[in-house]
């Protein structure tokens, strides 16, 4: 009797810890390793205690983010279950069954994408672009801009001389040819002692660096990708004379204004060359503005920012940026839901803010005291206005690589001329988007 | 005691299986036993081996597993034969392979003729040549970019130092010029201790004797190398050749962590394009007929040389 007895209480033991495993799940969370990643595992405590699921976090450096994850999606890993991919991975992941289709959860729960910032609804939400698709929600609003040495541009001395070379102030540049002005103005100059240069940009070729660079000159300059009629019309569109014109100013930036040995520079190496001093302008990715203004070098005050200068041909920023999904071969998608749910809430996307994260929620940025709530809030605002993206095709990967290697090729190397390496590059995609059955 | 052993380890045998055993050959009980690593060959070498071929005439790509996959004859091997691209890479390749070998045979086998001499402290020396080649690739790589840095990295200074050019006029991995040299420098930096034990072990495998009959035959030092040393360590020196031919040939890591195959496309070596090719453009089938073709030039070149080296041993 008392072994039955036993048995009978050890059976409905069982079944009560079974019944709470499945209630509570451990989540991981994939995303690129870096400030605003730190900031979300410190947001997702408080889905943790309101939830009961438990979040594990597995961050990859940017460089060997998109090689980890896209291999991760592709074999089908279980490892993620709420990934925050990069914007142009949503075509590629769309069609090939890595995210789950959020439009009836977001029905079901009343989230709306009106509620997000139209931008990066378009790029970080939508497969096929332009359409009612949602296989993502806007995670992280993220754009390319501009940090420059505030107190450097203030010293009398310098005012003066620029004023008396340039028949300009020395202030934040409107256009590009006024960028190019002031890292030339910049380069090879004596301050406190130390040889500074003009400006970091992004010149990396083994990921996606160098394309997210040049672009924010060649929209400029006049590119698009493809027409509105002809999506996928790159002869006399990629590579027309006054985009061929922006990658040579590209060139030229480099060039002219750049520290020695910046050849392969991305995020991480621009930032280190500004806030030890070494630039006087700094090409980067709004996230790492919080980490600028709490640097003790080049924060609090001595620092200015502003979105990416206009050009002949336009005003456009390169958009960054992700949106959070549900991995299809997660275990726990609803529990992954739950997360979306939660993170979409208005006061969670306040907090996130708040803690470094830059929410695409328009009751979050479009509140009377964002602009003045951070120094760079409102160059945020106005960078998030101008953005245009990368390819997010399924072959972006390759659409990427091509762009890389032709950019490459021209800018740091010398090979060639601006027009051959675009020439070369209409070349690729072609045969990319000819294999893809697009062309 | 060893009969002992075996008549315990029979009785130990349960009667069924025993029963079993006793009535196999020699040859199926060797088949039972050498099966296990066969299999595993099989599995891990040689399908994959064939698998990568099926691919090499398929458009096929990983990263579209919804996609149709159709068959496209020798297209891939087509396309990768007549890219100027990768016409590029393999002259990459045969640059950075000719002088890394070049020079660390040179260096190599002077450094171990030296360390040959016996001196005081020669063990000392020993030890203190062979540290980078204990270090990973990674860390080398990543070590000498810091080196090459034009503001502040020792290289620029030493070469500043002895030349007076301005350190920071020149980028060693930024140039077109010297990156292709960059690799090689690192390289030979780094893996000429090998070719030096290599040559250490032949140099030190020629009997004193035959030394000393030279000496009675009134040989110069000069003849005694030529005739002897150089002869006797040729064998080792080759099979130094062969191993660092195969590694640099299939070399990666260090060259994506110095220079990331650039500037431009100036050090994308054949297996770093390779793996842009197969992990980041997901050209599956492309990749694999690549990988193929390179498997081939490896393999029928290496055959070449185990041939003349085989020859030389003979002599």
């Amino acid at each position: 009797m008392k072994t039955r007895i036993a048995l009978m209480s050890a059976a409905v033991g069982a079944l009560f810890a079974g019944a709470q495993t499945a209630s509570a799940d451990d989540l991981t969370l994939c995303w690129a390793a870096w400030d605003p990643a730190n900031a979300l595992i410190e947001l997702s405590k408080d889905f943790e205690a309101k939830s009961g699921h438990t979040m594990s976090f597995e961050f990859v450096p940017w460089p060997n983010f998109a090689d980890r994850m896209l291999n991760e999606l592709n074999s089908g890993g279980q490892l993620c279950d709420l990934m925050i991919g990069d914007s142009q991975w949503i075509g590629g992941s769309a069609e090939s069954g890595h995210y789950i289709k959020l439009n009836d959860f977001f029905e079901a729960e009343g989230i709306t994408m009106d509620d997000f910032i139209p931008a990066t609804v378009a790029g970080y939400s939508e497969w096929p672009k332009g359409t009612p698709n949602y296989w993502a929600l806007p995670a992280f609003g993220d754009v390319v801009g501009w940090t420059y040495r505030k107190d450097w541009f203030e010293m009398p001395e310098l005012q003066a001389e620029f004023s008396e070379k340039y028949g300009r102030e020395l202030g934040v540049p409107e256009t590009l040819a006024e960028l190019k002005d002031i890292a030339e103005f910049f380069q090879g100059r004596e301050i406190d002692g130390k040889t500074v240069y003009g400006a970091a940009i992004y010149t990396e070729r083994g990921s996606e660096g160098i394309t997210m660079g040049v672009t924010n000159a060649l929209y400029n300059y006049g590119l698009t990708y493809g027409t509105a009629d002809e999506p996928y019309k790159l002869d006399g569109v990629v590579n027309a004379p006054e985009v061929a014109e922006g990658l040579e100013f590209y060139k030229e930036l480099y060039d002219c204004c750049t520290p020695p040995g910046s050849s392969d520079w991305y995020m991480s190496e621009n930032i280190d060359a500004y806030k030890s001093g070494q630039v006087a302008l700094q090409m980067n990715f709004a996230f790492i503005w919080p980490g600028v203004e709490a640097d003790p070098n080049v924060g609090g005050g001595k620092s200015g920012y502003f979105p990416n200068p206009a050009g002949p041909g336009g005003h456009y920023a390169q958009l960054g940026g992700q949106g959070i999904s549900v991995v299809s071969y997660s275990d726990s998608q609803d529990a992954a839901l739950e997360y979306i749910k939660w993170f979409a809430q208005p006061e969670i996307q306040a907090k996130w803010w708040e803690l470094g994260g830059y929410s695409a929620l328009k009751a979050v940025v479009e509140d009377p005291d964002f602009a003045t709530s951070q120094p760079y809030a409102q160059t945020f605002l106005d960078s998030m206005a101008i953005v245009k993206d990368f390819w997010a095709e399924p072959s972006y990967a390759s659409l990427l690589l091509a762009m890389q290697d032709r950019v490459h090729d021209f800018v740091i190397a010398g090979n060639g001329t601006a027009q051959e390496a675009l020439d070369g590059l209409v070349e690729d995609w072609t045969e990319v988007f000819e294999d893809d059955g697009k062309i | 005691m060893s009969n002992s052993a075996i008549e315990r380890a029979a009785a130990a045998t349960p009667p069924k299986l025993a029963r079993r055993v006793r009535g196999l050959s020699d040859r199926a009980i060797a088949w039972i036993f050498v099966a296990p690593t066969i299999f595993l060959l099989l599995a891990v070498n040689i399908f994959p081996l064939i698998w990568t071929i099926r691919l090499s005439f398929t458009n096929y790509r990983v990263n579209r597993p919804n996609a149709e996959v159709e068959w496209v004859g020798l297209r891939n091997y087509q396309r990768i034969l007549t890219d100027e691209d990768i016409w590029q890479t393999m002259q990459a390749t045969a640059h950075f392979l000719i002088w890394t070998i070049v020079l660390q045979v040179l260096i190599g086998f002077a450094l171990a003729w030296l360390i040959n001499k016996k001196f005081r402290g020669d063990n000392f020396w020993t030890t203190i040549i062979v540290l980078p080649m204990m270090l990973s690739p990674a860390v080398v790589g990543n070590f000498w970019t810091f080196l090459y840095q034009p503001q502040i990295g020792l290289f620029n200074y030493v070469v500043s130092f002895f030349s007076g050019v301005d350190p920071s006029s020149f980028s060693m991995i930024g140039e077109v010029s010297l990156a292709p040299w960059a690799i090689v420098i690192v390289d030979t930096w780094m893996w000429t201790p090998f070719v030096m034990l290599i040559c250490l072990a032949g140099l030190r495998s020629i009997p004193t004797s035959i030394y000393e009959a030279a000496e009675c035959d009134r040989a110069s030092p000069w003849r005694q190398f030529w005739t002897i040393t150089v002869p006797m360590v040729l064998p080792f020196l080759m099979l130094a050749v062969l191993f660092r031919g195969i590694e640099n040939f299939k070399m990666f890591d260090l060259v994506v962590q110095l220079t990331g195959g650039g500037p431009g496309s100036t050090t994308e070596l054949t297996s770093i394009n390779l793996k842009r090719e197969a992990f980041e453009k997901w050209r599956t089938g492309y990749a694999s007929a690549y990988a193929i073709i390179l498997f081939v030039t490896v393999f029928g070149l290496a055959s070449i040389y185990v041939k003349a080296l085989n020859k030389v041993k003979e002599r």
